[in-house]
């Protein structure tokens, strides 16, 4: 997958990305107003495909699982960063959206065209010509996002179990 | 070869092994779920239908209806409708509907025993671990696995031990304690890892304030919050209905040579009340670093700030006393059954001689769900656990965070001061 960045500090929260006030209706509405607290621009601007890049601790706060899904919803292909809260870590995991931690997400410029490749764990920014490796994910969740997120992984495994 | 923390005796049994260890990735069985109408039926309901599944065990659910309560319009009315129609049908007979907040709840209807292995649709699930339970916040996806399997997957996390020394001052509370810890231990030094809090300063705190240390871990990063169990613990659960083991207390807890990742200290006598400016719970300092600044609503809620004991402490400022013209007191008690209780041993008419507006019993304006939301450049200190950006309302509002003494001392005086100077 290749797309643009789009880079955000350290500490994106729950509230940033599903903002409360929105949370009564569907993921679209929500997703209309993802990081407009940081970033007003950024839901409409964002592409299918590119990525969001952020420092450490990416996804702290609340357990709504709205806060990976609103990305999704918009496209982002995978989100990259320092460090993730480890509620949004599987969050993201089980709606099928890569959380990929990389040392050197300090590295990527917004508007840096990347190519991921998540199952490998590596980012290749195309822009600057460098390489950056990521912490490699468990297999049972490379397995997980390669099915496209939890529920999917479960059907396959309920109807394996019924055969 | 060491002994095992509480977190790792705990996860041991739940999947089956004689012991775990961190880094090690088990599946272990679910000894209670519970969810809430925002992150629950709502969103779990389609995916069970996608799957073709029922709920694995009901007895092992709790919902509770506390994010959108009382209906106020169209979507929540038909987020409540639904949650009532799904617990009917699934027969969820632990199903409370606006009957307080959903981790006040658990212990208050003696649904929590030490040992268990407990999941919740909601970042704050860790509060359970005051129980002795390992308890963690998980999402809607992940819950419908859940109600699907009656199992999940888990990291068996490392244990980083906190070790509270000496008596809170008067005026102090579990809720300075950890905002302390939050400026100190930063958001992210425990990487969703387990704490669990001992020593003397956790022995000598009522379950109630207990529960404060355990809900407010969440904000440290980590997984869950645990404190082993003692004679308070049973002693309360026990009054609550749970059947608790005889052996719950020497089984219950880590072994003395267990292996931490780390120990961390706080001496709870050298305390000052704590204020944590906007907009992050790090940002939190003694009072005196924010004394004097102007506080539009005072906000007494949530699960963290507003059990029965934080409106015992609210209304020990608040005796004799009047909220100040231009400032608001908002009080939304966590259960009905706290605030029946307040009625009855007159904390709510003190509070209400006072001044305080009484809101419904529910997760209110903590998360901007529910009443008592902030315009564009207000101010308000919070007896709540979080106060990010835009979380109480407009983004181009400042939450302040203090303890239930300092959001009451903030009303009378109508600016953040020392509720200390109001205990003489």
């Amino acid at each position: 997958m290749s797309g643009r960045a789009f880079v955000f500090g350290d500490d994106i929260d729950t509230d940033m990305l599903a903002p409360g006030a929105y949370m009564k209706f569907g993921i679209a509405e929500i997703a209309r107003h993802c990081l407009e607290a940081v970033d007003p621009g950024f839901a409409t601007e964002v592409r299918p495909g590119d990525f969001v890049v952020g420092g450490g601790n990416f996804g702290m706060g609340s357990s709504r699982e709205q806060a990976a899904q609103a990305l999704c919803h918009l496209g982002v292909a995978a989100v990259i960063a320092t460090s993730f809260a480890g509620l949004f870590f599987r969050n993201a995991v089980n709606l099928g959206l890569a959380p990929l931690v990389c040392a050197e997400a300090g590295r990527i410029a917004p508007g840096d065209a990347l190519a991921v490749d998540a199952q490998a764990g590596r980012i290749e920014n195309l822009t600057k010509r460098e390489t950056l490796a990521c912490e490699p994910l468990p297999g049972h969740l490379l397995a997980m996002l390669r099915d496209g997120g939890l529920l999917p992984h479960l059907e396959k495994k309920l109807k394996a179990g019924r055969r | 070869m060491a002994g095992s923390t509480l977190a790792e005796k705990i996860i041991a049994r739940a999947s089956g092994r004689a012991r775990v260890a961190p880094g090690e990735i088990v599946t272990a069985r679910v000894d209670l779920a519970m969810m809430h109408d925002s992150g629950g039926p709502r969103r779990v309901k389609p995916m069970l239908e996608r799957l073709g599944v029922g709920v694995w065990d009901p007895a092992k659910v709790v919902l509770v209806s506390d994010h959108y309560v009382p209906a106020v319009d169209g979507e929540s009315a038909a987020i409540l409708d639904l949650t009532r129609k799904w617990a009917v049908a699934n027969g969820i007979a632990r199903f409370h509907d606006m009957q307080g907040i959903c981790h006040v709840i658990l212990p208050e209807r003696g649904y929590l025993a030490p040992g268990m292995f407990c999941v919740g649709g909601d970042s704050h699930s860790p509060t359970g671990g005051a129980f002795g339970a390992y308890m963690f916040g998980i999402g809607a996806t992940e819950m419908a696995g859940v109600l699907a399997t009656g199992e999940i997957w888990i990291r068996t996390p490392r244990t980083f031990r906190i070790r509270l020394a000496g008596r809170l001052a008067r005026g102090l509370s579990a809720k300075d304690v950890m905002l302390h810890l939050c400026r100190t231990l930063g958001l992210s030094t425990v990487r969703y890892d387990a704490i669990e809090y001992a020593g003397d300063g956790v022995a000598g705190l009522p379950m109630v304030e207990r529960m404060v240390l355990s809900n407010m871990s969440a904000e440290l990063g980590a997984q869950t919050g645990l404190i082993a169990p003692d004679a308070a613990t049973v002693a309360f659960l026990r009054a609550a209905g749970a059947g608790i083991a005889d052996d719950a207390i020497d089984r219950w807890r880590s072994d003395a040579d267990a292996t931490y990742a780390a120990d961390w200290d706080v001496d709870c006598g050298g305390l000052a009340p704590q204020i944590a400016a906007p907009h992050s719970p790090a940002n939190a300092d003694a009072v005196d670093a924010h004394r004097g600044t102007r506080v539009d609503q005072a906000y007494i809620g949530a699960c963290t700030g507003a059990k029965l004991s934080d409106l015992h402490m609210a209304a020990e400022i608040l005796k004799g006393r009047r909220v100040t013209a231009g400032t608001r007191l908002l009080v939304a008690p966590a259960s009905q059954r706290m605030t029946a209780a307040a009625a009855a041993d007159g904390t709510l008419a003190t509070l209400m001689d006072a001044g305080a507006i009484l809101l419904p019993s529910g997760c209110g304006a903590c998360a901007g769900y529910g009443a008592g939301v902030l315009a564009e450049g207000e101010t308000c200190l919070s007896s709540t656990a979080r106060n990010f950006k835009g979380r109480m309302g407009h983004p181009g509002s400042r939450v302040y965070l203090g303890s239930p003494y300092s959001v009451a001392a903030a009303a009378v005086a109508g600016e953040i001061v020392d509720p200390r100077e109001f205990l003489a």
